[in-house]
């Protein structure tokens, strides 16, 4: 049963994120890559590690997929003038590529893995009694790794701050409301009332 | 070699041994899954069966208040809306970071509540600086 | 397991899962309907009162309306995103009622992690709208999706930390847990009174992520026409219409577990704890759609510079000193639920990686 839900997320996931370059749309692309990202979330679900299967939707699809589709809807982009340059620059890209390719055959064909370290994963899979692993993971995050927590806070803010420095951009004669202005305004000092006599229109100083 | 092997075992393990409580919980969700995309699948396709269809290009054309459309829809928007973008991951992730310390927050003691409240701090100085820069304001 | 066993649990969830969403889709129908007739006698109208007995069959009657009109899809649009946008709108919006425990026990999947599941899938179903915006391939749709989404994307935040606060009170991620946390005092144990303003803004905030009056600003119809739904026609309007009604009952029973107590009668003693559970899941959630459709009758529509001072400026920070407070109050008074023994502390281990 597992197995069968295994194989097809693990398909599907293969095969969108084949399609996230082989579609010519960049819109598809990047539903592609949402797609991708639910079926690893299912595949962390297999695993049993359901609190990352969530952040993962969360913050991935639900969050950075939305800012992916913006980007690619805002940029505008005209596929037939992208594609001209193609043949262009096939050499180089090709080059790039197959150097890439020779340096992960090696990486991977010289990386060996500890014994200690096979028989880390199989045991932390071991569910903590009565402990989900919401809880398993808050247990340790803000005590025992309390510093890469707060590296973690400090990304956020240079974060946020680059993303202002380099998206803000101030306009010129934009009018804004000011809402505490408008609910300070006393109605005595800004408002007068008048008896207006018939036929003789308000007197000069008020008008 | 070695790697692609150990790394095969341990899924085998992981796919073998690992239909437990938790992941047997997953599916009826599946399934309940399932079904509503049968119900919208199904809710979907039925007009094309049994409804009316007799298309003109009139009808088929993009609605623009009875003109013919005179520009391509899919126009430069304002770069605002991609900053409210990036300040929602940042505080979406923010939030993702207080869900396990909720949880735990009992049995955590006060050295996690203040690494939380340092965390906040942290994040409440970038706060202070985009509504101080007027990130927030909206024209 | 062998194998019987699993078409056994397989058929009976498919079951269950039929017997919820039929029960859900009536249940909508009807709350159509009470949304109109609220509506309708705010405004000193009648409302619906023509197909079945006062009216009451008029969901139905559109409901097959539907079914025969003609579907359009426009010439430009990109036609599998056009089409797929309902539908994943639709189905996203159902597909979260799965973890809701209409009465003790009653939820078709009891999850772990139960409001991060509903807190993901309610972040997806901008997606439908954006998809929909998009392949129209139309002005009015992409505007309207733009702004939906800019618009659900700043109140889910602050529907993050009303989460964060619940789950301090109640220390855990399962809505089950929630509801049982809230198991004290009847009615005045319930987070309702306990996170007063939290209530508030998750209540407003429900309705801006619903894109309901006054923050339908997607669809307002004075600028936008229809908002990302211009172009659909026929059934794919019909899914948009539910998704968003869906979604909406989803959020009156989020804010009935998170703060009304669920399934717990509010008064924990004898005529009141015959009543079964689900019936005053039912009522509340009820009662919080009822609320839902009065702001819908009487107050006039948010200008989007205003909606969005509202989310950024207004609720964002108050949620996050009400998160601080709370924690602190809880620290202080050692209230913080624990769990009940000491945990053993977590053996290291240490991957080493040559």
């Amino acid at each position: 049963m597992t197995a069968l839900f295994f194989y097809l997320f693990s398909t599907v996931a293969v095969a969108s994120a084949f399609m996230v370059i082989a579609a010519r749309n960049p819109v598809h692309s990047v539903l592609y890559l949402i797609l991708a990202f639910v079926n690893a979330a299912g595949l962390f679900i297999l695993l049993g590690a359901e609190f990352l299967a969530m952040l993962l939707v969360v913050v991935y699809v639900g969050a950075v997929a939305v800012l992916f589709l913006f980007v690619v809807m805002m940029l505008d982009v005209d596929f037939a003038e992208l594609r001209q340059g193609f043949l262009q620059y096939l050499p180089i890209g090709g080059l790039i590529g197959l150097i890439f390719l020779v340096e992960l055959v090696l990486v991977v064909s010289t990386w060996s893995i500890s014994p200690d370290a096979l028989q880390v994963p199989l045991a932390s899979n071991a569910p903590l009694e009565g402990i989900t692993n919401t809880e398993a993971i808050g247990r340790v995050l803000y005590t025992r790794y309390a510093y890469f927590f707060q590296a973690a806070g400090l990304i956020l803010l240079v974060a946020m701050i680059g993303a202002i420095v380099l998206t803000l951009r101030e306009r010129a004669g934009v009018k804004r409301q000011d809402i505490s202005a408008q609910n300070a305004r006393d109605p005595k000092e800004v408002l007068t009332l008048h008896d207006v006599p018939s036929r003789k229109g308000l007197p000069e100083s008020v008008s | 070699m070695g790697y692609a092997l150990s790394l095969s075992e341990g899924w085998d393990v992981a796919i073998g041994c690992r239909m437990t409580d938790l992941v047997a919980a997953y599916l009826p969700l599946a399934i309940f899954i399932g079904v509503s995309m049968v119900i919208a699948g199904a809710l979907l396709v039925a007009p094309y069966l049994i409804a009316f269809k007799k298309p003109d290009p009139e009808k088929l054309s993009a609605y623009e208040c009875g003109f013919n459309a005179f520009d391509d829809a899919r126009m430069k928007f304002d770069v605002r809306f991609y900053l409210v973008a990036i300040l929602f991951i940042i505080f979406d992730l923010e939030v993702a970071f207080l869900f396990p310390w909720a949880i735990t927050f009992g049995d955590l003691g006060w050295y996690g509540y203040w690494s939380m409240m340092c965390f906040l701090g942290i994040l409440t100085v970038g706060f202070v600086y985009e509504w101080k820069k007027g990130a927030l304001e909206w024209d | 397991m062998s194998f019987t066993d699993i078409l056994w649990t397989v058929g009976i969830a498919a079951l269950k899962s039929v017997g919820l969403l039929v029960c859900l889709l009536v249940y909508i129908a009807f709350a159509l309907y009470a949304d109109r007739k609220v509506w309708a006698a705010v405004q000193m109208r009648r409302g619906p009162n023509v197909v079945g007995p006062w009216g009451l069959l008029q969901s139905f009657a559109d409901l097959t309306k539907f079914f025969f009109k003609e579907p359009i899809i426009p010439a430009s649009a990109n036609k599998g995103v056009f089409l797929l946008a309902p539908f994943i709108f639709a189905t996203l919006s159902l597909a979260a009622w799965a973890v809701i425990p209409l009465a003790e026990g009653w939820a078709i999947a009891d999850l772990n992690v139960g409001v991060l599941y509903i807190f993901a899938i309610s972040s997806l179903g901008i997606y439908g709208v954006i998809m929909g915006g998009w392949a129209s391939n139309s002005k009015y749709p992409f505007l309207g999706a733009l702004r939906s989404t800019a618009q659900m994307v700043s109140y889910e935040v602050s529907i993050g930390f009303v989460i964060v606060t619940v789950l301090m009170c109640a220390g855990s991620l399962n809505l089950t847990k929630i509801v049982e946390s809230q198991n004290q005092y009847g009615i005045f144990g319930w987070y309702w009174l306990w996170l007063f303003p939290m209530f508030v803004v998750f209540f407003i905030s429900a309705l801006a992520e619903t894109n309901r009056p006054p923050f339908d600003l997607p669809e307002a119809e004075s600028e936008l026409v229809a908002g990302y739904m211009v172009e659909y026609s026929s059934t794919p309007f019909l899914l948009f219409m539910l998704g968003e009604y869906v979604a909406i009952m989803l959020m009156c029973a989020m804010g009935t577990i998170l703060f009304l107590g669920g399934w717990l009668p509010p008064v924990p003693y004898a005529p009141f704890t015959w009543v079964p559970g689900v019936v005053w899941f039912v009522l509340k959630a009820s009662l919080f759609f009822f609320m839902i459709s009065m702001v819908k009758a009487f107050v006039p529509r948010y200008r989007y510079d205003q909606l969005m001072r509202l989310g950024w400026k207004v609720f964002l920070p108050i949620s996050l000193v009400m998160v601080i407070l709370v924690a602190t109050v809880l620290k202080v008074t050692d209230l913080a639920p624990k769990s009940p023994e000491p945990p053993p502390a977590p053996v290291a281990t240490k991957a080493v990686i040559q």
